[in-house]
């Protein structure tokens, strides 16, 4: 989950991080009111949760109230990656004397936490890292002791060289760390971590991702998500514990389990048809997540047929067949339907669905062939 | 022989009163599983079944011996039970459990090795060595006895393969799933090793999919270490990036983690992969003819 970058700067401030002041605006003459009550040169920053917003226009300098007053109004005609801008954060701009970069996310490889240190910040890290990685100090941290202070106290002060700013940075880094095991973070970056005086450290933009999987235990970040992140159809179905991403294609597709779906898509492909999305019903699939799958995929008007493919293992075959039902009836499904239903439960799932006249067939590829063959 | 358990293997269910514990223990005591008992804490002294339920871990072990452990209780509560059986040193701990934090199984996949024990999982449908025994929730009857190891990231798209696989009479010495999360306790190359030991397994399917570099390492390994012959599959080939396809580990991030990256990999390193589930058999021949 992805959050906005003045809503990544309030939780850094909760843990005691700074960066220039602030405030959000939704219109240009908020964005002007702001300008004015902060003073001298700010910069209007559209908040939108997707990267190169700089490139796209969305980041741009004012002088004065006026001024903030046009650019965010030009900032709020932007689509940017189709996004329209609906915020903007306007902040106190301020002297850089060097672009610093602090990061801290999960390296799988490696099965540890790892914090980032560069002194070549202000530009994109994944950048950094293709063209320059020697620029870029790596500490892994053993997830049962915490980061290693000592450690990290050296690799700091090769990085910032003054002792003022080297105290600075740690500390900021060892907030970043809690923050990011507190809150089951993916991503906490602070990028540029600006030199803004002699002795003066500041976060002029910050980026925190959590893990999909840490959000239950945290219902303030729950209540930071922007729906924009996900299509309509997208946050139903999250809502209703499914999987589901939005693609191009006109088949309709409802699998249980991720890896199958893939391949179920990756197989509608091989032979010539068009996935029209990716969706997992999940495990233990009551009657009533397949119903609601149904209903999100049928509301798809390009959706032409509809592939059903479930290897039953801790998914039963007769939900999935009584929740087929249930959606046939309620939705009144005329959309031709393609059914693959095998493992647990299987007997008694074919005979539900086979009593009311459906197909059912026992082999993927053969059921992929025949979709394809009906759109 | 077969990896991991045999007929002999006994189980624990942990989150045995559970709609899904209940469930699979039942259906691992029907295939021949030595189910022993189970744990749900405030629920010791009852029956699941036939079996007895425990409090807790320890007092399971007070009572019986236990070699394994499979876990089913909610993500909310899946770290402290892999951490309980940890403690109380049962070698290998099974968590079907979906939906636990990576930051908790960061913390797990040390806390486990400092025990000394081995974690499959989470998010995995378990293991089973057909004909002896299974402890996870895979349909049993798709599988078959033989000679083919089988590991993979994914739940179904494995019985899809194992289907394959036994239709075509090639019957499995075990199948693992790893887990489809970013960090999984056992990844593929601690397998690859057990099965090129292993001498009732004379050929290995790896079942991949996006995200990560697993396959990428796993395939490394083979061409180095690895002489049994090995055929593939990778899901994901029409995924867009940057969306989390599902597993919380499938993501092409970065433009890493895509299926052609693997697929190059592994035909590198001589591993054919397959194209569509039903390949797989046909592959495993030609490889088999040739090794």
């Amino acid at each position: 989950m992805k959050i906005h970058e003045y809503q990544a700067r309030s939780l850094l401030s909760e843990y005691g991080i700074k960066s220039p002041a602030w405030e959000l605006a939704q219109t240009p003459q908020q964005a002007a009111d702001i300008a004015g009550k902060i003073g001298g040169t700010v910069v209007v920053k559209a908040q939108v949760l997707v990267g190169g917003r700089g490139k796209a226009g969305g980041v741009k300098l004012a002088h004065s109230a006026q001024e903030a007053f046009k650019v965010a109004k030009d900032i709020f005609s932007l689509h940017i990656k189709d996004i329209p801008v609906r915020k903007v954060l306007v902040a106190k701009s301020v002297d850089i004397l060097q672009e610093y970069y602090l990061g801290i996310t999960v390296d799988r490889a490696m099965k540890k936490a790892v914090l980032m240190i560069s002194a070549a910040g202000g530009v994109e890290i994944e950048e950094l890292a293709k063209n320059n990685p020697e620029k870029i100090l790596k500490l892994y941290v053993d997830p049962l002791k915490g980061p290693s202070e000592a450690e990290l106290k050296k690799a700091v002060a090769g990085v910032f060289i003054d002792p003022e700013l080297s105290v600075q940075a740690l500390d900021t880094l060892l907030k970043m760390y809690r923050l990011f095991i507190e809150k089951d973070c993916s991503l906490v970056e602070i990028n540029p971590y600006a030199k803004s005086g002699p002795d003066t450290l500041i976060a002029l933009d910050a980026k925190i991702n959590f893990d999909d999987n840490g959000v239950f235990k945290h219902p303030e970040i729950e209540r930071l998500r922007d729906p924009e992140e996900l299509t309509a159809d997208e946050v139903r179905a999250r809502e209703a514990g499914l999987s589901f991403v939005n693609l191009d294609g006109n088949i309709g597709c409802i699998v249980n389990g991720a890896g199958l779906a893939m391949a179920t898509m990756d197989v509608i492909k091989l032979f010539g048809g068009e996935p029209a999305n990716f969706l997992d019903v999940g495990g233990s699939s009551n009657p009533n997540k397949v119903l609601l799958a149904l209903e999100i995929i049928t509301s798809n008007k390009k959706v032409k047929a509809v592939l059903i493919n479930i290897f039953g293992g801790i998914t039963r075959c007769d939900d999935v067949a009584n929740g087929i039902l249930m959606a046939v009836k309620k939705l009144d499904l005329k959309l031709p339907m393609v059914i693959r239903l095998i493992g647990t439960k299987e007997p008694e799932g074919k005979e539900i669905l086979v009593k009311s006249g459906f197909v059912v067939a026992e082999n993927m590829e053969e059921a992929v062939k025949r979709v394809v063959e009906l759109v | 022989m077969s990896i991991l358990i045999d007929k002999n293997t006994k189980v624990l269910v942990q989150g045995i009163t559970g709609r899904d514990g209940a469930f699979h223990a039942l259906s691992m005591l029907e295939y021949g599983t030595n189910v022993v008992g189970g744990v749900t804490p405030g629920k010791g002294g009852q029956k699941s079944g036939e079996l007895p339920v425990y409090n807790s871990v320890k007092e399971a072990l007070a009572a019986k011996t236990v070699d394994c452990s499979i876990i089913f209780v909610p993500a909310r509560f899946a770290s402290s039970a892999v951490r309980e059986a940890a403690d109380n040193r049962v070698p290998l701990i099974v968590c079907i459990t979906e939906g636990v934090p990576v930051n908790e199984m960061l913390e797990n996949y040390y806390y486990v090795q400092d025990k000394g024990v081995r974690l499959i999982g989470p998010n995995c449908p378990g293991l089973i060595s057909p004909g002896k025994a299974k402890v996870g929730i895979m349909p049993a009857r798709i599988h078959l006895p033989g000679d083919i190891g089988v590991i993979s990231r994914s739940g179904t798209l494995t019985y899809e393969l194992v289907y394959n696989l036994t239709v075509n009479k090639m019957g499995q010495s075990t199948c693992v799933g790893i887990g489809g999360d970013a960090v999984v306790g056992t990844g593929y190359i601690d397998l690859l090793s057990m099965f090129e030991k292993d001498p009732e397994t004379k050929a290995i399917v790896l079942i991949g999919e996006i995200g990560g570099e697993e396959e990428e390492k796993a395939a490394e390994y083979i061409k180095a270490h690895v002489t049994k012959p090995v055929v593939s599959f990778i899901s994901g080939r029409s995924a867009p990036a940057d969306k989390k396809m599902g597993h919380a580990g499938a993501i092409i991030s970065q433009g890493r983690g895509t299926a052609k990256a693997k697929i190059e990999a592994l035909n590198k390193a001589g591993i054919p992969v397959a194209d569509c589930p039903s390949q797989i058999p046909l592959l495993l021949k030609e490889k088999r003819g040739v090794a």
